[in-house]
């Protein structure tokens, strides 16, 4: 296990030095684009909507569909073949080959052709097969597998792929510029082109009423490949019919800005083949419009696990992907490791999990399936609404199922009274049960933070769990945060106009026990009446290691322990964004409607609940304000959460320090990069550094580094307090009142 | 606020694509003055204008599509808030004419332009399913960044260049 585990941190530290800044700067970029260019668009949120619910209903018809596209196909005088697997599609391409005696091959760039390993069978056949995508072009000549699902050589940079074409083409003026090796690829392509018997696409859409097939592009390649060569086969995932033409309208506009960040790619080119423009033969010296030589075309549908996918009800969502990348260039992770560490046998990022388990197996999606820390900012990038960490979790859950029996399962005995099978993996565990050890080490500290953080015992949690002894651990308070509350002897008000509950999560019981206080405080400064039960873990924990069962057990306990105060009339406050993103979130799937609402529809992050409070008329004058002076200064930098961000709450935080007289600049990195317990994985710890120093670097700059640091989740603060020499603070700890106890 | 036809030319020119407004009198002319030779050229589907008379190969050969510097083809529709030109794909090489040259030399009537991709997919969509059905929904020229940096001229024209014929003012 723990060789294994160097072996990952290895391979990670190696992908980060030699491909890291490459796909930084590109993914960051096209990330970029896309804010901009969603931000143009008018209605983006109902165009999701929209796409979303063809793509539903698509995936529902989608044995009609496959029948009418067959249908309209023919009539347009094309061919359907719907291929079971991969096997299947590339022996009915080679057989066609065959037939044609085809020598040579153009393809456009498909990530379908490459699950299924198409060029490879071509070859076989005795093809010349060539990409005439140059981003396909450069893998091809390097012998690599794509590293994203737009732009697939986004791992190489212009220098190296100069010296790639020069070593291989060994051209007689040495390739430097991206003007001059653009002018090769063309020119050597071209002449492919030119040559080519058959031309194979892939189809980012195709519709059932029209059989039309949507290709987007930027290139020009796909154009050519189609118009030259008399022959054109498609090759298509079944998942791509839509049923009809006007479907196509919301893609278009969503597609190139999810994607890239353009607000149109330069073609988006519509075929119902056979197209009318006649094909060239550059041997003839006639006119080309005098050619009468007879189209051919033919479409393959690609099953190969997608009809399975399809009655999977966990699974079934990856089927509305449209394959943009927005996941990918929206994840911290991926920013730092691209699809070479992030990415199975074919799909990288986020959503290959879904899809590598659906095409080629569960544990295709092994090797990566961790790089999801379930910190959810793809969520709201992804123009289809897919809800990817989840479906991440899900095969994490199975995959742990399938675990072989452990041997060292006696070690943490005791430490896990959890729902998972016996050979569930010994780290995950271990964090998966993460609120039993919270409880112990609290009760026996503070010796249990000294133990904890001598060097035997640093080496072997890093030995037998995995933990990394560079990381910081937690410490542990005496007296939890409901004892606090117990113990204290502070009137509650009478005729309160609000009641709440503040919920004690983990960090905030046994560790960061001051928040806590500092919000109680701060909401009874406010006139809030306030309670603090002692209410299960939210679960996140064990969720974040694929322990749905265990996760869901919580969930169960939670809603038992807030259903009297809800009843009552309570709100609850969350101060971990985290576990707010449960309730709201996750919760959904764990608990039956009823319970889920309930406490979904009262349960607030605490600055949206102070927000609420200032914007409902209470006055703010008992709290901190910048002018009282407790050392923070009024200038601060505020990281937010990841997923209070992707549950849009942020604002709440900046709105509430801003009206107390904070001057407030707050980060654009997606992520902090320790996501719970990710930082801590010995496998993880360099890449959460490197994602993290994004962040560092921004808090670093001129104008921000004199401002204090405030972050709202406990792994955001973990993750700052080892990049900075600043110490941030939980940003409650500037409102709560003056003089407090 | 912009009319359609400003909108259309100002989008024109955030994706690259040069804009030249004619009259259909004057139209020949102006062609003259942004074509680059030798140009290939597909007949125009309009009765206002045509290429007939000018110095483009109508119906050219392989050769002639490979050596020319520039091609002139008709677009079907105008999209304004995109600034994308519809090309339809023709028996007698529209679509070949506007993708091999360097430079692409499209030519638009004022009266063929619709405000948004929703309006032009309603006219796409009567289109193909009559089962005429092939388009190219192009905004400026072919580009890549896959080498690197962006670069225009990929496997397409490096450059686009749009022609506006105004309606008759009657
Ligand atoms: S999951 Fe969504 S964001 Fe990711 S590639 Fe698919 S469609 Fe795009």
């Amino acid at each position: 296990m723990s060789s294994e585990r160097s072996r990952k941190a290895e391979r990670i530290r190696q992908i980060m030095a030699t491909e890291g800044d490459s796909v930084e700067r590109n993914a960051r970029g096209f990330n970029e684009g896309r804010y901009e260019s969603v931000a143009r668009l008018e209605d983006y949120d109902a165009y999701k909507d929209r796409a979303r619910a063809i793509k539903a209903d698509a995936i529902e018809r989608l044995p009609e569909l496959i029948e009418r596209v067959r249908e309209t196909v023919e009539e347009n005088g094309g061919t359907v073949y719907v291929a079971e697997d991969a096997a299947d599609a590339n022996r009915y391409v080679r057989e066609l080959a065959r037939e044609r005696a085809a020598e040579t091959v153009v393809k456009s760039k498909s990530m379908t052709t490459e699950e299924i390993d198409l060029n490879e069978a071509l070859a076989a056949e005795g093809c010349d097969v060539w990409e005439t995508d140059l981003g396909e072009f450069v893998l091809q000549v390097a012998d690599e597998a794509p590293s994203h699902l737009v732009a697939p050589a986004i791992h190489q940079s212009r220098a190296e792929i100069a010296a790639l074409f020069n070593e291989y083409f060994d051209p007689d003026t040495e390739l430097e510029t991206a003007e001059e090796l653009t002018a090769f690829a063309r020119e050597y392509l071209g002449e492919r082109i030119e040559d080519a018997d058959i031309g194979v696409t892939g189809a980012n859409f195709v519709t059932a009423d029209t059989g039309t097939m949507a290709l987007v592009t930027s290139e020009g390649n796909a154009r050519k490949t189609v118009a030259v060569p008399d022959t054109h086969v498609a090759v298509a995932g079944v998942e791509k019919i839509i049923p009809t033409f006007e479907d196509l309208q919301p893609f278009v506009e969503l597609i190139a800005r999810s994607g890239t960040g353009q607000d149109i790619t330069s073609y988006v080119s519509l075929f119902s083949p056979p197209v009318s423009t006649p094909p060239v033969d550059f041997d003839d010296d006639g006119p080309i419009a005098d050619d009468s030589a007879d189209r051919e075309f033919h479409l393959v549908l690609l099953d190969n696990g997608r009809m399975d996918m399809r009655e999977d009800d966990q699974l079934r969502e990856t089927l509305y992907c449209i394959r943009c990348g927005a996941c990918s260039n929206s994840c911290a992770n991926f920013q730092s490791v691209g699809g070479h560490a992030f990415g199975g046998e074919t799909y990288s990022g986020g959503i290959a999990t879904g899809w590598e388990a659906g095409v080629h197996g569960q544990e295709s999606a092994d090797e990566f399936n961790d790089l999801c820390t379930g910190c959810s900012r793809c969520v709201n990038q992804c123009p289809v609404k897919i809800d990817i960490p989840w479906i991440n979790t899900v095969v994490r859950d199975r995959r742990n199922r399938g675990a072989e029996d452990g041997r060292l399962d006696f070690l943490v005995e005791g430490l896990t009274p959890d729902e998972e099978p016996a050979g569930m993996d010994l780290q995950k565990r271990f964090f998966g049960n993460f609120a039993t050890l919270s409880k112990l080490g609290s009760a026996t500290a503070p010796v249990s933070n000294w133990v904890a953080d001598t060097l035997p015992s640093r080496l072997a949690m890093e030995r037998v769990l995995g933990i990394d002894r560079r990381r910081d651990l937690p410490e542990f308070d005496r007296e939890t945060f409901v004892e606090w509350f117990r113990n204290r002897d502070v009137p509650r008000p009478v005729d309160a106009d609000y009641h709440a509950v503040v919920y004690p999560d983990l960090y905030t019981n046994y560790i960061r026990t001051d928040r806590g206080k500092a919000t109680v405080r701060t909401l009874e400064a406010l006139g809030v009446a306030v309670d603090v039960p002692d209410v299960a873990s939210s679960g996140r924990a064990p969720l974040s290691q694929g322990m749905i069962a265990t996760a869901e057990d919580h969930a169960r306990e939670v809603s038992a322990d807030l259903e009297p105060y809800l009843e009552a009339g309570y709100d609850v406050v969350a101060v971990e964004p985290s576990d707010l993103a449960m309730f709201r979130g996750e919760y959904e799937r764990l608990l039956d409607e009823r319970r889920y609402r309930a406490l979904a529809e009262r349960s607030y992050e605490v600055f949206e609940y102070i927000y609420g409070l200032l914007e409902n008329g209470v006055d703010p004058a008992p709290l901190g304000h910048a002018s009282d002076g407790d050392g923070a200064g009024s200038a601060l930098a505020y990281h937010s959460h990841c997923q209070q961000r992707t549950l849009e709450l942020e604002a709440y935080t900046t709105n509430v320090l801003e009206r107390l007289g904070y001057d407030v600049l707050e980060s654009d990195v997606e992520c902090c990069g320790m996501a719970g317990s990710f930082g801590y994985k010995r496998e993880y710890y360099d890449l959460s550094v490197d994602v993290g120093e994004r962040l560092g670097e921004q808090f670093e700059a001129p104008d921000t580094a004199d401002r204090t640091v405030v972050a709202s989740g406990t792994s955001c603060l973990e993750q700052l307090d080892g990049l900075l020499a600043r110490q941030p603070r939980h940003p409650i700890s500037l409102v709560e009142p003056d003089g407090s106890e | 606020m912009q009319t359609q036809l400003e909108m259309f030319e100002t989008n024109l020119g955030s994706v690259r694509t040069a804009v030249t407004r004619t009259s259909p009198a004057a139209f020949q002319e102006t062609l003259a003055d942004v074509v680059d030779e030798p140009a290939i050229g597909a007949p125009l589907p309009f009765e206002e204008v045509s290429l007939e008379g000018l110095d483009i190969v109508l119906e050219p050969t392989p050769d002639q599509l490979r050596e020319a510097a520039c091609g002139v083809t008709a677009a079907a529709l105008g999209v304004a808030d995109y600034g994308t030109v519809v090309l339809e794909s023709t028996p007698d090489g529209t679509e070949l004419a506007g993708l091999f040259p360097d430079r692409h030399v499209i030519v638009v009537r004022e009266r063929d332009l619709v405000d948004d991709m929703a309006a032009a997919f309603e006219r796409l969509g009567e289109r193909f399913r009559t089962g005429d059905g092939d388009a190219v929904l192009a905004t400026g020229p072919s580009a890549t960044a896959d080498m690197g940096e962006l670069v225009y001229g990929v496997h397409g024209p490096r450059e686009t260049h749009a022609v506006i014929v105004e309606d008759d003012a009657e």
